[in-house]
């Protein structure tokens, strides 16, 4: 029987159908529900690692060790991972190892827009790309048979598209295979320069072997219909054109987008009248077609920026406009915001009343950015939050270290925060970081995290005490607040900013949104209101002004008491 | 039959993805091509969010763009106004009643539009309004509001209603099962 599965669901099943008995993960929207519905199948040993790297030098280390395994992420999380990914291509696997990396066109949580492809390039993979779920799963396995027929690790891209939509998925048995005998073998895999440099050349013969795979097996299929249009595409680009092309246009379906195959295009090229080449973001296929000297049409007529739908293969295609009707009025936006009882938007409120620079981090709280809070300076990648505040701080000297801070999450932190905080006790600035520990991984979804004292299986496992990590790795000063607590925290960040010495305020509350978590009941204004709107400026979603009064929505408020502290007036109760 | 496309809309936490499973499996099992794409991650946190159901014989691409739905399912009023340049020519838009403020309304930075419904009406489009708030307040928990809109959405579509009951029972925990089936049932009886 067919099941409706989210694209993610259905990689899943394909680690599950092909055997696979290690998968470890940092999670990352869009690829997140990969690594959670593998942890669903007992026979899966599934973990969250601190960070990406760690999680691919994971499932290297099983895959030499015999056992297929997987390692899933999002576009930014394979620059963190690119390290041992790059040399693991020269090593080639034991069992089938695969890398698992989502790109966001788009950019519907994500800091920018990366092309994996690039990647896969760079670091000479082969790369499948599926466009539905049911490619998810079979290509999932095939990528397991690549791998180990050709002694490579395989890397699966999805995008946004494909990995957060559902399709119907054919399910089928699961098969394991044997664990691989292990042999000593530092000829493969102990990457000295005298063992790379004859690996590298083995890493060349491979791609040539790949692509003659990719010219002659399925995985790249030709649908000939009309002749006048040969659309040359892949994953979820290929559906957006079948729905608006369908039989007006010819494709070539590529399923493995590196390497690209040569005889198979310039073949599919000279049976159709006029090419075009739809893919979303760099232009990948389209300069490989060139190098073969085919004529096409491309980013000179598709952006390179943003995501792709139907509606833009017919109107640049088939120049067809599509009608549709407005309303003629002005339509407030509504940006995503901290939810209600949110533990760091107290934070955010008293680093804008202290006038602050902040060096920002990923996570819910990059939300601080956005109005009325607007308490965040710079947001560039994980871990970033630390160590910039540590060089801004080196480039403006005194003045700057005592008015700016770093601020970053307690999974964020564990990630890629630990290194920067000890730049900053190793080479000696004053920098104030403000660990925001709301206990549990936020912004993908809640997914347990190295401090949180729980695995990925929701086991018990030691906790990292960030206190004592921080005054392990050098930091003289360490407190922790309640953030729910306005005045304290206030206290404490003048505190630390006044120091001659690096410090770290840990902010300690668990995500409102935590089952465990109790909510007290719901605050109302009071008629001492004056409608000073005072409790307007820490941007909760739950109060509103209409008719000129101040409401608080007992739908929404979790009681947190954060409001109350800025009334004068005692009005909210 | 030719592919039809539902939107579903509405404010981040409101139950939209449930809502949309639901309906993907409601539709699974009357023997559709189904695709639904959903929206994950930052867009979730109170933000105006979508999701696309499409069914059919066979389906290509799972996103529905400018011009395209059949229905709209709206959880906001004012969100039915963002998405209303999706719907097709003749489409139908069911919308609940609730104002949820967005955060530059709550600043002050801007108006929540009046007359949403009517200035929609107006322009000749068919609007099917619900206090989906209200029904599930009365069946016994503001959270089934998704179920409540399916309910009216249910009223709309030529599918038994014997087919949403089992998708509700398949979809929510068991503790949950009584209230939801109550808050489908109300909606469905108008």
């Amino acid at each position: 029987m067919k099941k409706l599965l989210l694209g993610n669901e259905a990689v899943a099943r394909g680690l599950y159908e092909a055997g696979v008995t290690v998968v470890s993960s940092y999670p990352g929207t869009p690829s997140t529900e990969i690594t959670e519905n593998a942890a669903t199948y007992e026979e899966i040993y599934a973990e969250w690692s601190p960070n990406e790297k760690v999680s691919a030098e994971v499932a290297i280390g099983a895959s030499i060790g015999g056992a297929r395994s997987f390692c899933a992420m999002k576009h930014v999380g394979l620059n963190v991972a690119a390290d041992p990914i790059y040399t693991a291509s020269y090593t080639g696997v034991g069992a089938g190892f695969v890398i698992g990396v989502a790109d966001d066109p788009g950019m519907h949580s994500s800091q920018n827009e990366q092309d994996s492809r690039n990647h896969a390039i760079g670091a000479k993979l082969p790369m499948l790309e599926p466009s539905d779920s049911e490619e998810c799963r079979t290509y999932t396995k095939l990528a397991y048979e690549l791998s180990e027929q050709f002694d490579t690790p395989v890397i699966l891209r999805l995008t946004t598209r494909v990995a957060h939509s559902r399709s119907l998925t054919e399910l089928e048995e699961r098969a394991v295979p044997a664990l691989k005998e292990y042999k000593k073998n530092p000829a493969k895999n102990v990457m000295l320069p005298g063992y790379a440099r004859g690996k590298h050349v083995i890493v060349e013969k491979r791609t040539l072997d790949l692509i003659s795979y990719a010219e002659t097996s399925g995985i790249n299929r030709v649908e000939m219909n009309s002749t006048e249009i040969g659309v040359i595409t892949s994953g979820i680009s290929y559906c957006y054109a079948k729905e608006a092309l369908g039989d007006k246009a010819s494709y070539l379906k590529l399923g493995m987008v590196n390497p690209l195959p040569a005889k198979l295009i310039e073949d599919f090229a000279k049976s159709v009248k006029k090419v075009y080449v739809i893919e979303e973001l760099d232009p990948v296929i389209e300069k490989h077609c060139k190098s073969l000297g085919v004529e096409l049409t491309g980013k000179d007529l598709f952006p390179i920026c943003g995501e792709y739908s139907q509606t833009t293969v017919r109107n640049l295609v088939l120049g067809e406009q599509t009608e549709s009707k407005s309303l003629d009025v002005n339509i407030p936006i509504r940006p995503p915001a901290m939810c209600c009882g949110c533990t760091h938007r107290g934070v955010f409120y008293t680093l804008k009343k202290l006038k602050l620079t902040v060096s920002g981090d990923i996570g819910c709280y990059t939300l601080g950015a956005s109005a009325p809070l607007g308490a965040m300076d710079w947001c560039v990648c994980m871990g970033a939050s630390v160590s910039a505040l540590h060089g801004f701080n080196k480039a403006r000297g005194e003045a700057a270290e005592k008015s700016s801070v770093a601020v970053i999450g307690d999974s964020t932190f564990m990630h890629s925060g630990i290194t920067s905080l000890v730049d900053i006790a190793y080479n000696k600035s004053n920098s104030v970081t403000l660990i925001l520990d709301n206990s549990i991984t936020g912004m993908t979804g809640h997914q347990q995290n190295p401090t949180t004292g729980k695995t990925l299986k929701g086991d018990p496992a030691a906790a990292v005490s960030l206190e004592k990590l921080c005054a392990a790795v050098g930091i003289g000063r360490v407190e922790v607040v309640d953030p729910y607590d306005l005045g304290e925290l206030e206290r404490v960040i003048r505190q630390e900013l006044s120091a001659d010495e690096p410090s770290v305020i840990i902010c300690r509350r668990p995500c409102a949104l935590l089952k465990y978590v109790k909510h007290s009941p719901p605050l109302a204004i009071n008629d001492k209101c004056k409608k000073c709107k005072a409790c307007m400026n820490i941007g909760c979603p739950a109060i509103s002004v209409h008719d000129g009064n101040v409401e608080i929505d007992s739908t929404q408020c979790v009681g947190c008491g954060v409001c109350k502290q800025l009334c004068k007036f005692g009005a909210i109760e | 039959m030719s592919v039809k496309s539902v939107l579903i809309v509405g404010v981040g936490g409101q139950g939209t993805l449930l809502a949309s499973k639901l309906l993907g499996s409601v539709l699974v099992s009357c023997g559709f091509d189904v695709k639904v794409s959903e929206v994950h991650g930052m867009s979730q946190r109170g933000g105006s969010v979508v999701t696309y159901v499409r069914y059919g014989e066979e389906v290509a691409s799972p996103i529905i763009d400018l011009g395209e739905a059949d229905v709209i399912l709206s959880f906001e009023k004012l969100e039915a106004a963002r998405y209303l340049p999706y719907l097709k020519k003749g489409g139908v838009i069911v919308t609940n009643t609730q104002q949820i403020d967005p955060m530059p309304v709550i600043t002050g930075a801007a108006d929540y539009p009046s007359n949403i419904v009517s200035d929609i009406e107006a322009m000749g489009v068919r609007v099917v309004t619900c206090d989906a708030l209200e029904i599930a307040k009365k069946a016994g928990s503001v959270k089934a509001v998704n179920v409540v809109l399916l309910g009216v959405l249910a009223r709309n579509l030529d599918i038994e209603r014997e087919v949403w009951l089992t998708a509700v029972e398949e979809n929510v925990p068991p503790k949950f099962r009584e209230l939801n089936l109550n808050a489908f049932n109300m909606a469905y009886d108008g």
